[in-house]
């Protein structure tokens, strides 16, 4: 019992965090068609911030986090406005070449800067240990990513229904050229959503440094779960990616713990089932 | 019917020009001339035909992959595990290569072939993660993490003993290299490979030429395959190893570099890249490895920007240039 | 007499949006028929559903004889059918020689040789380079489809449909947008297309319509609104009224 407790805690937790740096892919995905493999790099950015801000500079927590967020989002605004807007209407393999060119870049700079080790993380001390609520005590940290990452999902779901923003967002998802048509700025749009998204990946970065170890490789390693969550979930949907995510998160770290001598690679096989079922996604469009 | 006439222009298109000797006439010259890089010389072929076989995948048929490392992976350790267990015959130690590496091909690809874009490109991620978790998780069959012990590969065809300087591994490697440009050379320019170009290039409409594009396609995936699992069993071969690297994304990553930098789609783009990524990381990665990543990255995207063609194709334009004058 | 083409009841509906309504329509061997209609009528619809690139909801579909419904499309090429694209959808980083030559030698079975040259097969090239003599674009054979202009790519796009010999044959739009004196040749070349090719035109010009066809389907909002005769269709008032605007033809 105290097994599927953890299992279950952590793959929340873990899925949780794949699906706050994964919306961002989606989005661009479904609404400019733009493979951007170096997604991960946002994610790496934000951990790399979040965790030398509190360990070399005494940062807090929470104000590290922002920082992450609100740089790496102008960072990527930077980016995408020099470089990625050259690209939109080029083919699939030249997206796939320069974004790729981009996270070896990246990766290179970060291991010059911060050496290839993964970086130590100092979870603040409230959040240390345990929550003990009577009847069962549960892993704090995990806990806190889990209601943190809920919050902020309830937070971008609303963001996207009730404002006009992500109204307009939905219909230029939806179609663009009709969106176009109806006076909506696509590009505008776009490099909002993509800082956004970049922002979020950030986050999600720094929020699951526990998780997901933050080291050069980060990127690299990790970006075939992004694509996974994004693609099984539907290319443009945000819903999609959370239960894609969700999906993979627990199912990886129930493989992963009940079967450890092969289960670092069901989790592949069940996303491949998966696509095969539904090749659109979960909530993709046909 | 006229010499010049277009038909007659076209099927001397597909003949062999004397410049396609060239590279081979480079290869046997670096022999004697390099004599010091040979096993070098060797890593360089091999390279070169990993690079051809993404092409036929790639350039050809249009497919974008990130797996090909997957078949060059399975390939490696196919051939090192037969010539631990069963023997270290090395000419069926290619073919056991390749015949798994082709299984692997054709199972994926009539998976995921289905697919097209984003879901394509990371099924083909998928799989080769797949393969390197498996990989590392039978210690028992690969070594696991550190590697395939114990490859000892026999004198080919019972008298070329592998020897220090890589010798006789540099001229084992020319010989499948050519043998492979061979067939690769002939698919290119059959039916075949122009419908895996019509294929790239208008999907619909070769579907209302009543060309069966999906057993089209699954073909040259698999064939691909082969030839990357050709090229990986020439490593394990060569290097008397097998280590986790030959599934990872990197390689997979490196190969498409080294087709990029010298140009897809043209056959002789895979010669001219690996060549010169290989020849520039032997001589630049010394000085600093870390960065090494950085250049690379750079290059790649310097090529995105403003020199699609590669190398090849820079060269095109200067030709062309040329002989506007 | 079998039909060359046969629709029994086909149609294709989105959701709630009905593309093509309940159409039963018949061709026969060697006919010269035209489908008519105002825009957004469905006919480019009807023709991806007798090709095959959409799948019906309902009906049948019927290729001298045999119920084809099911199948895929390059099957269905393989069977005789064979079509244009309203909008060229050519291979231009292709020579218009190659392009031809793609269809020739994948029709004649070839296509999947693996150890032949391109150049083995003469007789391939010299069928390929003798259609584009026959639409007179044999000048520009060596030339990339891309340094075309666009009427000189419609004459190729026609010419890779002919290189499949097709038993019926399906031209959506031939002229549209094409200068008069590629479309001039388009008409000749229509106008000699052999007797036992059944040919299905999509047609807004009405000229042309009633110059090559002996019998015409009138389709509106997806459904066959009249079919017959070129003379009973220029007469008919619910055509004219469908057309309002139109000149009188007849």
């Amino acid at each position: 019992m105290e097994a599927v407790v953890s299992i279950v805690f952590l793959g929340l937790a873990y899925g949780m965090i794949l699906y706050i740096v994964s919306v961002g892919l989606s989005v661009t995905m479904g609404l400019m068609g733009f493979v951007n493999l170096a997604h991960g790099v946002f994610a790496m950015a934000g951990g790399y911030i979040t965790v030398t801000l509190m360990n070399r500079y005494g940062v807090p927590f929470g104000a590290a986090l922002l920082a992450a967020f609100v740089g790496v989002a102008l960072l990527s605004v930077v980016l995408e406005r020099s470089l990625y807007v050259r690209l939109y209407g080029a083919g699939e393999l030249e997206q796939v070449l320069f974004t790729i060119g981009l996270v070896f870049m990246s990766v290179a700079i970060v291991r010059k800067i911060w050496g290839p080790l993964p970086q130590p993380i100092t979870v603040p001390a409230m959040l240390n240990g345990q929550i003990d609520l009577g009847f069962r005590s549960f892993p704090a940290y995990r806990s806190f990513l889990i209601v943190v990452s809920l919050a902020l999902t309830l937070a971008l779901w609303l963001g996207i229904e009730r404002t006009n923003f992500g109204a307009r967002l939905r219909a230029a998802v939806d179609n663009r050229r009709m969106a176009e048509s109806l006076g909506i700025n696509t590009g505008q749009l776009f490099t909002l959503s993509f800082a956004l998204g970049s922002g979020l990946a950030a986050l999600g970065g720094g929020l699951g440094a526990d998780i997901l170890a933050i080291y050069p490789g980060y990127a690299m390693e990790y970006l075939v779960y992004f694509l996974m969550v994004v693609a099984v979930g539907g290319l443009g949907s945000i819903r999609g990616p959370f239960f894609a995510a969700l999906l993979l998160g627990v199912g990886d770290t129930a493989c992963k713990y009940l079967v450890p001598q092969l289960g670092a690679f069901f989790i592949y096989l069940a996303m491949i089932a998966l696509l095969l079922w539904r090749p659109a996604g979960l909530f993709g469009r046909t | 019917m006229a010499a010049d006439s277009p038909v007659a222009q076209l099927i001397r298109a597909h003949r062999l020009r004397p410049t396609e000797l060239l590279p081979w006439l480079a290869a046997v010259v670096a022999y004697f001339v390099f004599a010091s890089y040979l096993p070098l010389g060797s890593q360089i072929l091999i390279m070169i035909l990993f690079a051809l076989s993404l092409d036929l995948v790639l350039g050809y048929a249009g497919i974008v992959t990130l797996g090909q490392a997957a078949f060059f992976g399975v390939g490696a350790y196919a051939a090192g595990i037969y010539s631990v267990h069963v023997t270290g015959e090395p000419i069926s130690g290619l073919l056991v290569g390749a015949a798994a590496a082709a299984v692997v091909g054709l199972v994926s690809g009539a998976i995921i072939l289905r697919t097209s874009g984003l879901t394509l490109l990371m099924l083909t991620l998928a799989v080769t993660s797949l393969l390197e978790a498996a990989a590392n998780d039978a210690t028992s069959i690969t070594g696991g993490n550190d590697g395939l012990q114990g490859v000892a590969i026999n004198p080919i065809l019972g008298r070329f003993d592998f020897d220090l300087y890589g010798r006789t591994a540099y001229l084992y490697c020319l010989s499948i290299l050519f043998l492979a440009w061979l067939f690769v050379r002939g698919l290119v320019h059959s039916p075949f490979g122009q419908t895996l170009v019509g294929i790239r290039e208008n999907v619909v409409r070769m579907h209302s030429i009543g060309v069966p594009v999906r057993r089209r396609l699954l073909t040259s995936y698999t064939i691909s395959a082969a030839l990357a699992g050709i090229a990986g069993a020439l490593l394990t071969q060569t290097t008397q190893f097998v280590g986790l690297t030959v599934l990872s994304f990197e390689r997979s990553g490196e190969i498409l570099i080294m087709l990029v930098l010298g140009g897809t789609g043209r056959l002789y783009g895979a010669f001219v890249g690996a060549t010169v990524y290989m020849i520039a990381q032997d001589q630049l990665a010394e000085a600093d490895p870390v960065f090494w990543d950085f250049w690379i990255g750079l290059l790649l995207v310097l090529i995105v920007l403003f020199a699609r063609g590669g190398i090849l194709g820079l060269g095109d334009r200067l030709v062309l240039r040329f002989r506007r004058r | 007499m079998t039909a060359a083409l046969q629709t029994v009841g086909l149609a294709k509906r989105f959701g709630a949006l009905v593309v093509a309504n309940n159409i039963d329509f018949r061709l026969e061997p060697g006919a010269r028929h035209a489908l008519i209609g105002p825009n957004g009528a469905g006919k480019t619809t009807f023709v991806n559903l007798i090709t095959g690139r959409l799948m019906p909801s309902a009906g049948r579909i019927l290729l001298n004889g045999s119920d084809v419904t099911v199948l895929p499309q390059a099957e269905r090429v393989k069977r005789g059918l064979g079509r244009t694209f309203q909008i060229n959808s050519l291979f231009k980083g292709l020579s218009v020689l190659e392009n031809v030559s793609l269809a020739v030698t994948e029709h004649a079975g070839l296509g999947g040789r693996m150890f032949r040259r391109m150049g083995a097969r003469r007789d391939m090239l010299e069928r390929a380079f003798g259609l584009l003599e026959r639409l007179g674009i044999a000048d520009v054979a060596g030339l990339q489809v891309k340094h075309l202009p666009y009427g000189k790519q419609r004459l190729v796009e026609i010419a890779i449909a002919l290189g499949l010999r097709p038993s019926v044959l399906l031209l959506d739009e031939p002229a549209a947008g094409v200068p008069s004196s590629e479309s001039r040749i388009i008409l000749e070349v229509i106008a000699q297309l052999p007797a036992s090719v059944a040919v299905l035109i999509i047609e807004h010009d009405m000229d042309l319509v009633f110059r090559f066809a002996e019998r015409i389907t009138v389709l509106v909002q997806g459904a066959v609104l009249v079919a017959g005769t070129a003379a009973e269709i220029a007469a008919d008032a619910r055509v004219r009224e469908v057309y309002l605007g139109e000149r009188e033809h007849g």
